[in-house]
């Protein structure tokens, strides 16, 4: 019986809890309109170190512009941070805890697979989500409430497989991705088609998750006599993957999408003769005020230097993160009101001149994009070169 | 010929990593008959230690560190997790081991803020790049297989010589027993984990000196094949583990030289599977007669 | 009034509140209010801890494959249930794979929208339920001959050869290989989940109280025995190990329409090992002590706790301590205690009714098990 009490009180706590979980205002104690931006993005697990660099951005637009303008009402903007720790099966339970703290609109993620995960939410919520760099196109198909201001991979994917044909004059490419992971097996799904149409041939191979030895999968592409490896992989594998090319003395290219686009990449090929080129949404010193700005910023504050990796390189990740801060601005004063369903409305036709380039939302809730930033890490000072702007064709 | 020989370095060495892994699992399941689950993870937190050590201290002050870390951690696992436990049914420690593994993990994800670290200070000499029968490798690639041999002699030397070495081969044969001739036999058990850890942490530095890059769930698959390895070789027996270990690297690079990388974590299982229907001892197992 | 008739009472009473519980809030929170998700992941939890508990607990068999067998399920469930419409677009690499019909659309056809989605729903989870089933008895075949801990490391192994299957690209126009298999319908109702679930765990408990679960429990306390009475050990071992499968299978169904997406990655050995510590701190052996600790588990972990995990805990603020992790830190810390100290789990082998059974003099005793 005692046990069966027991169980009571805890039901008793259960149901307590519910009854104080409900109470969400938007307003703050000092009287000042509150509006909530919800962002979601892995904090931890293999996309940890890129969400945070994505989430740099958002906290930098928060930090630059703290109040939006809301049909004659300033209203103070409010970050609210989940971490969906990379992984689908904690996408919905992240999601839903957006939800619940009352967010207008949500941003992010960082990696697909978790923001197709979410998705399903935020559409039944009628909360309107940006995805950031999100590429994959399952994340915004057959999904109203999901948009993304990035390029995808049916872009991606052809732009790097004409930068490896036209730029690098490579003839045999080998792929590799992870298994089960998404984002990687869908963007060597179109690199591949566009890489043999210019009449290259390509090799694919895949890795378990957890893999640390990636030196037979060099010799494979050695083998195979690749003058590039794609491997649109997390920030993790692509160290390791670096580390293995450069110990096997392998002499091509090593070809990264927009994930590896990180300054742990880049200091990875320190003092290693290894080359390494990404595609991405932005290069340093494209404008040169924003640069100033947000590297003072990131200098002055501690936290947001660790999580950037130590220095104050601005990652492309960042400067999409920004921008999409402002888009969500944008579309809360075009809306009128903090109420998500009428925010979700209003969205398809904002449209914002952001650091990263025009932002306009065509078919399926996807920016219209048509250029991607080539660039290459410098194994001298370990940091990113711009090569070129790309585009398809 | 030629192009196989990057994968037979690399085969061998990997071979190497897990077998120093894999004496840990051998030398537990031989005492205690449990299959020490945390084994990989104390594997991990070897690795975590070593990030952190190598770039707050010179090298040879990092080194000792890690290894003594490391066997304390070994010891106090066993003192806290598996001592209690000794008289319950077997099930229970071996969930007392999984649920030491998820702790390990979590905590580790939360001192490391889920993020995978880099080995920023990789060991000197042995992380060079050197060439081997024309083929560019890394130095601990060669140095792993050499220290793994070099450390089981000495392991072997112990346990065929000294007095503790007899009291282990003792109470792996019958625990009772054991218990009954005089042997203490929670010393015994501590000396196991301990030497079991000193083996992991050599074995995790030359692992991440080869792939710099510790994760939370780092451990995981070498801790899983290693004791596949262990089975492999007959399970107690520490020549079988290490003959295990190094035919599962061979055989794992082996796979991915035919071009079938999808399968070759899956393809470690299925041997284990294989080898647990035909021959369930292992490789140079002794005879199971206890029913369990 | 006896002591048999309490009980049914008790029980009866427990599972009304449940419901009318369950139902109360389904009218009150909207679908994808946390508390909602929470109880559908419980639900889901609950049946897989069962099905686990049914094979560990009540027969002794130590598997870890778990969760292997939650992947076929959701997968087969995901793969005969996605609308033919939004094949295209799920399977965009495959040419809208291989699978060209869906079957809770067509029991629409047949029975109107949403009685025969219903339905179609329910016979896809039991298909995926039956697909774990076969592939048990395939892998059962060879595996079951082995003891205890060789037994749970093949399992274990198995779980991760289907794994790598599941995810081969040569497989795709069937599983969209590493791609998320998503779109497909779910019950939108908790009280829907609550309701199924039930009535598979009544499967369950009828089955452990009929002589085929007492079978099994003869050959968990002792197979010598067991065999000396007459029980064909590998028939009623093969037995547990399948229809545990079933109910895993179905469970993974399940929580396939939790998650909304499917893939195989999620179905690492982590999760088994999460389900396994939730059958331990609610006792082997015990169903109503899985039910029980899956809907604790999974509230503490997805919703009451998170609170760990960035910044602030019931009105303490401490955003330098309580940061990411630090919640399945404070989770596992928990859990060890359990596994060491309260090694019976909070019901030990107990049911609901076995509650009222011990009353010694009412007598009050503080302790022990808290």
């Amino acid at each position: 019986m005692k046990k069966f009490s027991a169980f009571l009180l805890a039901m008793l706590m259960v149901c307590s809890l519910v009854a104080c979980g409900g109470g969400d205002t938007n307003s703050d104690d000092n009287g000042e309109k509150v509006v909530k931006i919800g962002v979601y993005e892995p904090q931890t697990g293999d996309n940890g170190a890129g969400g945070k660099q994505e989430i740099l951005g958002m906290q930098y637009g928060n930090h630059v512009q703290p109040t939006v303008d809301i049909n004659g009402e300033t209203y103070q903007v409010k970050l609210e941070i989940v971490d969906n720790r990379t992984t689908a099966e904690n996408g919905p339970s992240a999601a839903s805890e957006l939800v619940r703290r009352g967010v207008s609109i949500v941003l992010g993620s960082y990696g697909s697979g978790v923001s197709a995960a979410g998705a399903k939410v935020f559409n039944e919520a009628q909360v309107p989500a940006i995805g950031v760099t999100c590429t994959n196109p399952t994340v915004t198909a057959g999904n109203p409430a999901y948009f993304r201001i990035c390029f995808t991979d049916p872009f991606q994917g052809p732009a790097l497989a004409s930068y490896a044909k036209e730029g690098l004059n490579v003839d045999k490419a080998y792929t590799l991705a992870m298994l089960g992971s998404d984002y990687d097996q869908g963007l060597v799904k179109f690199f591949t088609p566009a890489f043999e149409k210019l009449g290259g041939s390509v090799k694919s191979e895949d890795f378990p998750e957890g893999t640390a030895n990636f030196v037979s999968y060099i010799n494979n592409a050695k083998d195979a006599g690749a003058g590039i490896i794609f491997a649109p992989v997390s920030i993790n594998y692509a160290q390791l993957i670096i580390e293995a090319a450069a110990s096997q003395g392998y002499e091509g290219v090593i070809l990264g999408s927009d994930t590896w686009d990180n300054n742990k990449v880049a200091e990875a090929t320190v003092g290693k003769n290894v080359k390494v080129a990404v595609t991405t949404f932005y290069q340093e010193g494209a404008d040169a005020e924003f640069d100033a700005g947000i590297k003072a910023w990131i200098n002055s504050d501690a936290d947001a230097k660790a999580n950037n990796g130590g220095n104050d390189q601005v990652s492309a990740v960042t400067v999409m993160g920004y921008d999409a801060y402002f888009v969500a601005l944008e579309a809360l004063k075009k809306a009128g009101t903090t109420d998500a369903p009428a925010v979700l409305e209003a969205l398809p036709s904002v449209t914002y001149e952001g650091v990263c380039g025009k932002v306009v939302f065509g078919a399926e809730g996807d920016a219209v994009r048509d250029t991607a930033v080539i660039k290459q890490a410098n194994p001298e000072t370990g940091a990113w070169d711009f090569v070129k702007i790309q585009q398809v064709g | 010929m030629q192009e196989v020989i990057p994968y037979i370095i690399n085969g061998i060495s990997a071979g190497g990593q897990y077998a120093l892994i894999a004496i840990g699992y051998t030398l537990v399941y031989g005492i205690l008959r449990l299959i020490n689950f945390a084994h990989g993870d104390v594997f991990m937190v070897a690795g975590l230690i070593m990030v952190y050590a190598s770039a707050a201290m010179p090298m040879y002050l990092a080194i000792p560190l890690v290894l003594a870390c490391t066997v304390a951690l070994g010891f106090v696992i066993e003192r806290v997790a598996y001592k209690p436990l000794r008289s319950a049914p077997r099930m229970s420690l071996m969930i007392s081991a999984i649920g030491v593994s998820y702790l390990i993990q979590n905590l580790a994800f939360y001192l490391t803020g889920g993020l995978a670290q880099s080995v920023v200070n990789p060991i000197p000499w042995i992380s060079d790049n050197i060439e081997v029968l024309g083929a560019s490798t890394k130095r601990v690639t060669v140095v792993t297989p050499v220290l793994t041999i070099v450390l089981v002699f000495v392991l072997v030397f112990l346990i065929k010589k000294t007095k503790i070495g007899m009291a282990m081969r003792a109470a792996s044969r019958d625990f009772e027993t054991a218990q009954l001739m005089g042997i203490k036999i929670n010393r015994v058990i501590s000396v196991t984990f301990v030497i079991g850890s000193f083996l992991a942490a050599v074995g995790a530095m030359l692992y991440f000196t080869n792939y710099p890059s510790v994760s939370v769930t780092s451990g995981a698959m070498p801790g899983l094949k290693a004791f596949v390895a262990a089975v492999f070789g007959g399970i107690g027996s520490i020549p079988g583990a290490v003959l295990g270990a190094f035919i599962i690297g061979l055989c794992e690079e082996f796979i991915k030289y035919l071009g079938y990388t999808t399968f070759s974590d899956a393809f470690t299982f299925a041997l284990l599977i294989v080898v647990l229907c035909v021959k369930p001892t292992g490789l140079f197992g002794e005879k199971v007669t206890d029913k369990v | 009034m006896n002591l048999k008739k309490k009980q049914t009472i008790l029980v009866a009473a427990v599972l009304m509140a449940v419901l009318i519980g369950v139902a109360v809030l389904d009218a009150v929170f909207p679908g994808y209010h946390i508390i909602i998700k929470v109880v559908k992941k419980a639900a889901v939890y609950a049946l897989v801890a069962v099905s686990m508990n049914l094979l560990n607990g009540f027969t002794g068999l130590f598997s870890l494959g778990q969760a292997g067998f939650m992947m076929l399920g959701a997968y087969t469930y995901a793969i005969f249930s996605i609308p033919v419409s939004m094949r295209a677009m799920v399977y965009q690499y495959f040419d809208g794979g291989l699978v060209q019909f869906s079957i809770p659309e067509f029991f629409s056809g047949l029975l109107g929208e949403s009685a025969g989605g219903l339905v179609g729903m329910l016979l896809a989870l039991l298909l995926g339920g039956l697909v774990a089933a076969l592939f048990a008895f395939l892998i059962g075949l060879p595996v079951l001959r082995l003891k205890s801990d060789y037994l749970a490391i093949a399992t274990l192994g198995f779980a991760e050869i289907l794994r790598a299957f599941v995810q081969w690209d040569k497989l795709g126009p069937l599983t969209n290989s590493s791609n998320l298999l998503k779109s497909y319908p779910e019950f939108k109702m908790a009280t829907t989940y609550v309701i199924v679930i039930g009535l598979f765990i009544t499967v369950i408990v009828l089955l452990v109280n009929s002589t085929y679960g007492r079978a099994f429990m003869a050959i968990r306390d002792d197979e010598v025995a067991a065999q000396a009475m007459g029980i064909n050990l590998a028939k009623h071992k093969r037995m547990a190990f399948v229809i545990s499968s079933f109910f895993a299978g179905v469970g993974g169904g399940m929580l396939a329409m939790y998650m909304g997406a499917v893939q195989a990655l999620s179905f690492r050995s982590a999760m088994t090992y999460e389900i396994l510590l939730i059958v331990v701190i609610g006792g082997i052996g015990s169903i109503t002590g899985s039910v029980f600790t899956s809907f604790i588990y999974v509230a503490g972990v997805e919703w009451l706790l998170r609170g760990l995990d960035s910044g602030e805990f019931m009105g303490i603020v401490a955003p330098d301590i309580f940061k990411n992790g630090f919640r399945m830190a404070v989770v596992s810390v928990l859990i060890m205690v359990v596994v060491l100290f309260f090694r019976k789990g909070i019901m030990g082998d107990k049911e609901l009714p076995d509650l009222l059974k011990k009353r010694p003099g009412k007598a009050k005793k503080k302790g022990a098990a808290k």
